[in-house]
């Protein structure tokens, strides 16, 4: 853990700590955990929806057939064979793509978990503008404000596949009803093997007081670039990973409203209902002289036709967009007292 | 919570004392006139209810009341002591509307005291519109969407063969609650996965909230359609309770295959004045209309 009392005391920047290392799928650290739970607990099935390469699950399925559930391509049946699963015991992890596991079921996804408080894992895969060129109907800019909505719901936005691992084995052990946002785009390790989750709190990557860059999911390491550049230009970044969409660390915002000048958040999804929308609900009613507030996603729109990549580029989703928005939040670094 | 739950009804004798009864079910009941009195008995408490509550589906309750009475007096294995037992068998009102006569049945089989039928749809009730799994023991699922049924019932029996397990899993599903296409998802999976310890019961009424069935969105031919997705079916008259008895007792229909019993019933069965009204969906009787009703069914309110 970083010490951060230490560091926030310390005038000097303080060096990063943690550095981005090669770049991974997060579906992989997902299958494997997934297989690894299921090998200790027998109570832990899966349930897809004819997604069984998407989801990386061809191992589950060859090792432990007799609990893996095909529904074919019917997500509302496949939310609710998930429910009944864990009415009768069972720990079911019930996978496919975001897009139509929340959009198609998304009252199954109400009812059946968030008001019933049934103890299902829901894994949205490929999620935010991961399928790119298949278009919207493929991406799932939504997902998050869909979810974090229903009383009841857990929603987690793995950065990195440490973290996939951990937010798995939260899920696991944790009683009630979750939703995991699982990407394909692979990502830059951040967090180290055998990181553990912590649900509510935002994991501090990098400490700084002149403006807090807050993100989660794909766009954690964009941020880490992000903070990079702003020290070379003298300003220092705290970078936040926002992967507890719910519960949210509270706190942390209002911290970095106390003690930076600026935040920026950036997501893979829709700026509405999104990591900025919780931001900017939090400042708005709990904090005093709030700060600027930038966020960074897509605006009320769906996307043009483009890779993954491009999309992200498109909407200033990169390391360069995180950069100019804290620029224009905070400017350069005033004078030393 | 759960665990705290008397499991025999408590009532109030004429000397004041506080004396537990036997709860009226006990899944062993095995004459057929017995099960039809009570099902009556759930009839007109679920009026009593409706008329309490000024709001609810009693159409509906009428219909089911006999396969209600017939799978908690004389077929589900439970245990109201213990309402979380692992091996209970699972019974899931898809018609989550028809919620009266589903707490009366649990109330009779002691899951809580029938004096708590009182509260329904009261401010802060155990007893909503629709039931509520995390408030009332017994209840396995938390329906009123219709189509919800069904694909938690596939899930239940996929479970009980994960688990090596001999519970077999009930769901009643209205007929016109068949438009909804998640039905037809969960019956795909039935039939592949050979779930025969699933027992779907149609209450085939043949009226939905605003007409008939088959003026709206026809069914028929709608044993045909269960054909066609894998069950086996019976189609049978869903007042008969001996007919009932043998044939829930005795499901599966055929080893390898799920179980649909369409239940041919009349909306607003044993009360003249609603039977096979369509206003009757959410009609709600007078205090008038509730006495003649307990005359013509012969039976007197649980609670």
């Amino acid at each position: 853990m970083v010490n951060s009392t230490a560091v926030a005391e310390s005038l000097a920047p303080p060096a990063p700590q943690f550095s981005l290392g090669p770049r991974a799928d997060c579906r992989d650290a997902f299958s494997q955990t997934l297989m690894e739970l299921a090998g200790t607990d027998q109570r832990v099935c899966a349930v897809v929806n004819d997604s069984v390469s998407s989801t990386k699950l061809k191992g589950f399925l060859g090792k432990y057939p007799e609990r893996f559930v095909n529904v074919g391509i019917a997500e509302q049946n496949m939310v609710g064979v998930g429910t009944g699963l864990a009415n009768g015991g069972m720990v079911p992890f019930v996978c496919g793509a975001s897009c139509f596991l929340t959009a198609r079921a998304m009252e199954q996804v109400k009812v059946d978990l968030g008001y019933s408080r049934s103890n299902v894992k829901l894994c949205g895969m490929s999620s935010g503008m991961a399928y790119g060129q298949l278009g919207p109907t493929h991406h799932s800019i939504e997902d998050i404000a869909w979810t974090r909505v229903i009383p009841n719901m857990t929603v987690i936005v793995p950065a990195d596949s440490a973290e996939t691992e951990a937010a798995m084995r939260y899920a696991y052990q944790h009683e009630g009803p979750i939703f995991l946002r699982i990407s394909r785009i692979p990502v830059p390790s951040i967090l180290p093997k055998g990181h553990v989750f912590e649900p509510g709190k935002a994991v501090r990557l990098r400490e700084g007081r002149d403006v807090t860059l807050m993100a989660n999911g794909v766009l954690v390491s964009r941020a880490m670039e992000a903070a990079a550049t702003l020290a070379a230009m003298g300003i220092e970044a705290r970078v936040l990973n926002m992967s507890s969409i719910k519960p949210f660390d509270e706190e942390a915002v209002l911290a970095a409203a106390r003690e930076t000048r600026g935040i920026v958040t950036a997501e893979e999804g829709l700026r509405a209902g999104g990591l900025g929308g919780i931001v900017a609900e939090i400042l708005a009613t709990k904090a005093r002289n709030a700060p600027p507030l930038s966020i960074l996603g897509l605006p009320d729109v769906f996307a043009p036709t483009g890779t993954a990549e491009f999309l992200l580029e498109h909407f200033g989703l990169t390391a360069q967009g995180i950069v100019g928005a804290a620029l224009e939040l905070v400017g350069s670094k005033p004078p030393a007292e | 919570m759960q665990s705290e739950v008397p499991a025999a009804t408590e009532q109030q004798n004429p000397g004041g004392a506080p004396t537990l009864v036997s709860p009226l079910f006990d899944g062993r009941e095995s004459d057929a006139a017995v099960l039809k009195h009570l099902a009556n008995r759930i009839r007109i408490t679920a009026m009593s209810m409706t008329n309490h509550a000024h709001l609810g589906h009693t159409g509906g309750d009428l219909s089911a009341s006999d396969v209600l009475s017939v799978l908690y007096g004389g077929v589900l294995q439970l245990d109201p002591d213990h309402p979380a037992w692992p091996q209970r068998d699972r019974f899931i009102l898809s018609k989550g509307h028809c919620a009266a006569a589903l707490y009366t049945a649990l109330a009779m089989r002691g899951f809580f005291p029938t004096a708590s039928l009182h509260t329904f749809m009261d401010p802060l009730s155990m007893l909503n519109g629709h039931p509520d799994r995390n408030k009332l023991p017994g209840v396995e699922a938390n329906t009123g969407p219709l189509g919800h049924g069904l694909p938690i019932a596939v899930g239940c029996a996929i479970a009980a063969r994960m688990r090596g397990e001999s519970w077999r899993t009930f769901v009643l599903t209205g007929d016109g609650e068949l438009q909804e296409g998640s039905n037809w998802e969960a019956a795909m999976s039935a039939q592949q996965y050979k779930l025969d310890n699933l027992i779907v019961i149609v209450d085939r009424n043949r009226i939905q909230q605003g007409d008939f069935t088959e003026n709206t969105i026809r069914m028929e031919p709608l044993g045909d359609k269960w054909r066609a997705f894998g069950f086996a079916v019976a189609e049978i008259d869903g007042h008969d309770t001996e007919k009932l008895l043998h044939v829930l007792r005795s499901a599966p229909l055929e080893p390898g295959k799920p179980t649909c019993i369409i239940a041919n019933t009349i909306k607003g069965k044993g009360v003249s004045f609603a039977e096979n009204q369509p206003a009757w969906h959410h009609g709600v009787p007078t205090t008038e209309q509730l006495r003649i009703a307990a005359e013509e069914l012969e039976a007197e309110p649980v609670w």
